[in-house]
């Protein structure tokens, strides 16, 4: 149809780039490894409610702490609950707490950090130091002490997180920002009567969008080790959400005689963070213009 | 007849270093007193080597940077003076087109979108009539309608130059800056943009202020040249008369040290390097490097002298031919 | 006639790129006489710097790949050489000068520790010694206060005076043949002048061979004997420079010719060549300026050109000029 010939021919660099991108993924493996980890983290978690094998609170305590058999591929936990598909619902749990905390930190720090760099002088100079000010904190440390000032919860937990994970972005999107001000097409923009904000969303942040995508990355897998340890101190998410951090804080007490029961969460939160920094890594090769050409 | 745009005297100084406690304080003094107007429908060429002044006499006419001293007038009206919509309309008049269409456009913004938002935030122009205005543009400056959806890296260097033209003018300007527009251009790619600026020129009267380096282009481009040297004008004339009779020694020497395509001369050499506008010789700024300097000149700067026919010279070679006459 | 110092016959050199193979050189040919300057001109893409890199095996590869033919340097062929002989050549019998001289001097080292290290290179002399010979080389390419200027940064140079620093190292072994890449496009124009009187005059001295890229034709037209004009990876022209300039055969040097602004007459509007250089992963059959030549016959599309020779040591590649024009 007409409408998709023009949207093809205008976005033809788009999809080219894209396909460019996609073979350079194809030859890499550590991309290869982690988006495939990534991809198949992310089908359980939208597909859990249909793919789990059981009701993840579905109680039976006839069944409570059994081994890993072909009922319960994962064993079950201390009220009978398969933990596969605990799991795998749990799942759903730590990509969201991920996106949600990339989208909010992302965001804001991406202003921030523009504005930051673009401007410069005493406004560059106060966001940086309020930045500096959080990251002189370890981050983990950080989240535990603003989760435990606004309280228990899942969303507390993630405005924790996303507060700790803001000047990573800010930092970053700063230093890119300090560079593209350079550029002659900046003050052309400024010549063609464009204010400066206009200048900040339209100019500077396009062109720092590929390394806050590699920066998001990363930072999803952080967060998500983050996220599950503070739910595991108990500040993040409740019983009986069945998030991985939650079920290892359980688990922990049986570790000795059902080790499965802290194990599997363990595991997949160990893969799933892996699997973010390998693809991150990766990808921040792959987007690198110098190497692209 | 006023000047579409004029500088009086204008100056600009970078602090350097601060020195300690006050003293071996260093400034560059980029432009150091610079004076020229630029009628409508002409092209003011303004030549010199690097550390000259002459692209930041182009970022002050444009207001990217504010004089420490002297007035740019746009119309006869200091565009400092003015304030928010009404600067905002009277420099939009004002346009620039920079040397590297490689870094003079955004690589991450479409054509379309890169002629069309000045009209879109100066609120001249928007949607479909907005793409209309564009291709009319793209198409004045030789390119065709479907190069709206491209991006600049899928342009050769003559092509994304082209739409650094068409993104000027498509707020329809009085006045251009062009900063080296063809400097960083093959050869062939330049004799085809020089011709479509001066058809530009003919057909809608625009003004340039053409910066370069490169004197046969702009012999071949203006139709009065100024020369810099060290941040003031050494010499102003008609194009005819400073390529036919140049009268400072550094206009001279310019034109000797130039390898022209043709029968084999031997290159005016010209001793010493360009000194660095931090370390300005007193006196006559030239006069270390000058074939016809005298003691006279290591003491006092020399004033202009007029030499009739718009022809201006800073030396005091030509003081006793001022022509006290000429009104 | 004396055998050529450098010749290069039929070489050929492709870029294996995602988009495709990048036909950088197709059967280039041309030679440097002991003594002469020749000058390579052509504009961006027609591969002078490729074939420069080339001499001294300076391509990189991946992605680059010379696919064949041979450089003779003194009747060596220098694609076969080993890696030792290679080395030996380098900086002794050929030495090459870029356009920015930054790239090749260290910014962390002063300028007299880098000059006496290629003089310690293949001399046993102490330090003391070595500075004074530094200086005199220095003194030869006009350097003014060479001892003050051993003792600074290359940052703390003028462009120029980096260049001279280039040259004067590079000479310092006596090459036979000094391959210069655009070395005077980033300098003023006086400065280039100097520059370029200091190279006329060592090299004129010591007997050396230049072969000098440029997109500059006054510069060819100064300092060079005789020129090559490259268009797209091919050679088009080459002819003693007076010729060249004077009655040149092919199509694309007197469109080039037409196309330059001069300083000595007016021309209302500059003859352009019409289209822009073909992109070399798929550039056009046959003769590869056809597309835009205003002179184009059925044949240029089909067979591509051969070197003919229009008088004694004026080629052109053109159908207009040939066994059957």
């Amino acid at each position: 149809m007409a409408s998709w010939q023009r949207f093809k021919r205008e976005h033809q660099w788009r999809i080219r780039e894209l396909l460019f991108t996609l073979c350079l993924m194809r030859r890499n493996p550590s991309a290869v490894a982690g988006l495939a980890i990534i991809a198949v983290m992310a089908a359980m978690a939208l597909l859990a409610p249909w793919l789990a094998p059981c009701d993840p609170v579905r109680i039976s305590l006839s069944e409570r702490l059994s081994p890993p058999s072909s009922a319960h591929l994962f064993g079950t936990d201390e009220l009978g609950r398969d933990i596969l598909s605990r799991i795998m619902h749990g799942a759903r749990i730590s990509l969201r707490i991920g996106v949600m905390v990339v989208s909010i930190a992302g965001g804001l720090g991406t202003f921030l950090g523009a504005v930051s760099g673009y401007f410069g002088g005493r406004l560059d100079n106060f966001i940086m130091r309020c930045m500096d000010v959080v990251l002189s904190f370890p981050p983990l440390v950080l989240a535990m002490a603003l989760a435990a000032a606004l309280g228990p919860g899942l969303n507390n937990a993630v405005m924790a997180v996303a507060f700790v994970m803001i000047p990573k972005f800010a930092r970053l999107v700063r230093g890119e920002a300090l560079a593209v001000r350079q550029k002659p097409f900046i003050s052309a923009a400024r010549v063609s009567g464009a204010g400066d904000l206009w200048i900040v969303f339209h100019h500077v942040v396009p062109n720092c969008i590929s390394s806050v995508i590699v920066l998001a990355t990363l930072v999803l897998g952080d967060t998500i080790l983050v996220a599950s340890s503070l739910s595991f101190i108990g500040l993040g998410a409740q019983p009986p959400s069945p998030e991985w951090g939650a079920m290892i804080s359980v688990g922990r007490k049986f570790l000795m005689d059902q080790w499965w029961y802290a194990t599997f969460p363990g595991l997949f939160i160990l893969t799933t963070v892996i699997g973010f920094n390998i693809f991150g890594d990766a990808l921040r090769d792959i987007l690198d213009p110098r190497i692209r050409r | 007849m006023s000047p579409v745009v004029e500088v009086r005297n204008v100056v600009k100084h970078f602090p350097v270093s601060r020195g300690f406690r006050g003293r071996g304080r260093k400034v560059l003094r980029a432009v150091d007193g610079v004076s020229f107007g630029v009628e409508k429908g002409e092209t003011l060429g303004l030549v010199g080597e690097s550390g000259c002044g002459k692209s930041t006499v182009g970022n002050l006419i444009l207001g990217l940077l504010k004089p420490d001293g002297g007035r740019v007038l746009y119309r006869g009206e200091d565009l400092r003076a003015l304030r928010g919509e009404e600067r905002k309309r009277m420099r939009r008049n004002i346009q620039v087109v920079f040397q590297d269409p490689q870094s003079s456009l955004d690589p991450r913004m479409p054509i379309k979108k890169t002629v069309g938002y000045p009209l879109e935030v100066n609120g001249l122009a928007k949607g479909a009539r907005a793409a209309e205005r564009v291709e009319a543009m793209l198409e004045e400056t030789g390119l065709r309608p479907e190069h709206m959806h491209r991006y600049p890296h899928e342009l050769s260097g003559g092509q994304r130059q082209r739409i650094g033209i068409a993104r000027a003018l498509v707020v329809d300007p009085e006045f251009v800056v062009l900063d080296e527009p063809t400097s960083a251009l093959d050869v062939s790619v330049q004799a085809q943009i020089l011709n479509l600026l001066k058809n530009l020129q003919k057909r809608h009267g625009f003004s340039f202020l053409f910066v370069s380096h490169d004197l046969a282009v702009v012999r071949h481009a203006s139709h009065r040249v100024a020369v810099m040297y060290l941040g003031r004008i050494v010499e102003t004339a008609s194009r005819e008369d400073l390529f036919r009779n140049p009268l400072h020694p550094y206009t001279r020497a310019l034109l000797a040290a130039v390898p022209r395509p043709g029968p084999k001369k031997p290159l005016g050499i010209l001793g010493g390097d360009v000194p660095s506008p931090v370390n300005i010789p007193p006196g006559c700024r030239f006069h270390p490097r000058c074939p016809e300097a005298v003691e006279a000149c290591s003491r006092e700067e020399p004033a202009e002298v007029e030499l009739g026919s718009g022809h201006g010279v800073s030396c005091r070679l030509y003081a006793p031919l001022q022509r006290r006459d000429m009104p | 006639m004396s055998e050529p110092l450098l010749s290069i016959e039929n070489l050929s050199v492709r870029f294996f790129t995602y988009q495709g193979v990048v036909r950088a050189l197709e059967g280039v040919s041309l030679h440097v006489e002991p003594g002469e300057v020749l000058g390579l001109v052509g504009e961006t893409g027609c591969g002078k710097s490729v074939l420069a890199r080339c001499v001294l095996r300076l391509v990189q590869d991946p992605p680059g790949r010379i696919t064949g033919g041979r450089i003779l340097f003194k009747g060596e062929d220098l694609l076969k050489a080993s890696r030792k002989r290679l080395r030996q050549v380098r900086g002794n019998d050929i030495s090459m000068i870029f356009q920015e001289p930054m790239t090749s001097l260290d910014p962390v080292f002063t300028v007299g520790n880098q000059m006496a290290e290629v003089v310690r290179l293949h001399q046993r002399v102490d330090r003391r010694t070595a500075a004074k010979i530094c200086a005199g080389m220095l003194e030869q390419v006009r350097m003014p206060d060479p001892f003050a200027v051993l003792r600074k940064y290359p940052h703390e140079l003028s462009g120029g005076m980096r260049q001279r620093v280039m040259i004067a190292m590079e000479l310092s072994c006596n090459p036979a043949l000094l391959v210069a890449d655009e070395p005077t496009t980033a300098l003023d124009v006086t400065v280039q002048a100097q520059v370029l009187a200091i190279l006329d005059e060592l090299t004129r001295k010591r007997g050396a061979s230049v072969l000098f890229i440029t997109h500059d034709l006054g510069v060819v037209a100064q300092l060079c004997n005789r020129a090559t004009v490259m268009y797209a990876g091919r050679i088009v022209e080459t002819a003693p420079v007076e010729r060249l300039f004077d009655s040149p055969a092919h199509p694309y040097t007197k469109g080039l010719l037409e196309a330059v602004p001069t300083l000595e007459e007016d021309r209302e509007e500059l003859a352009a060549i019409p289209g822009m250089v073909p992109g070399l992963v798929e550039p056009p059959g046959g003769c590869r300026f056809h597309p835009r030549c205003g002179r184009v016959m059925p044949a240029c599309s089909r067979r591509v050109p051969e070197l003919f020779r229009v008088r004694p040591d004026h080629f052109v590649a053109c159908h207009l000029y040939g066994a059957e024009a």
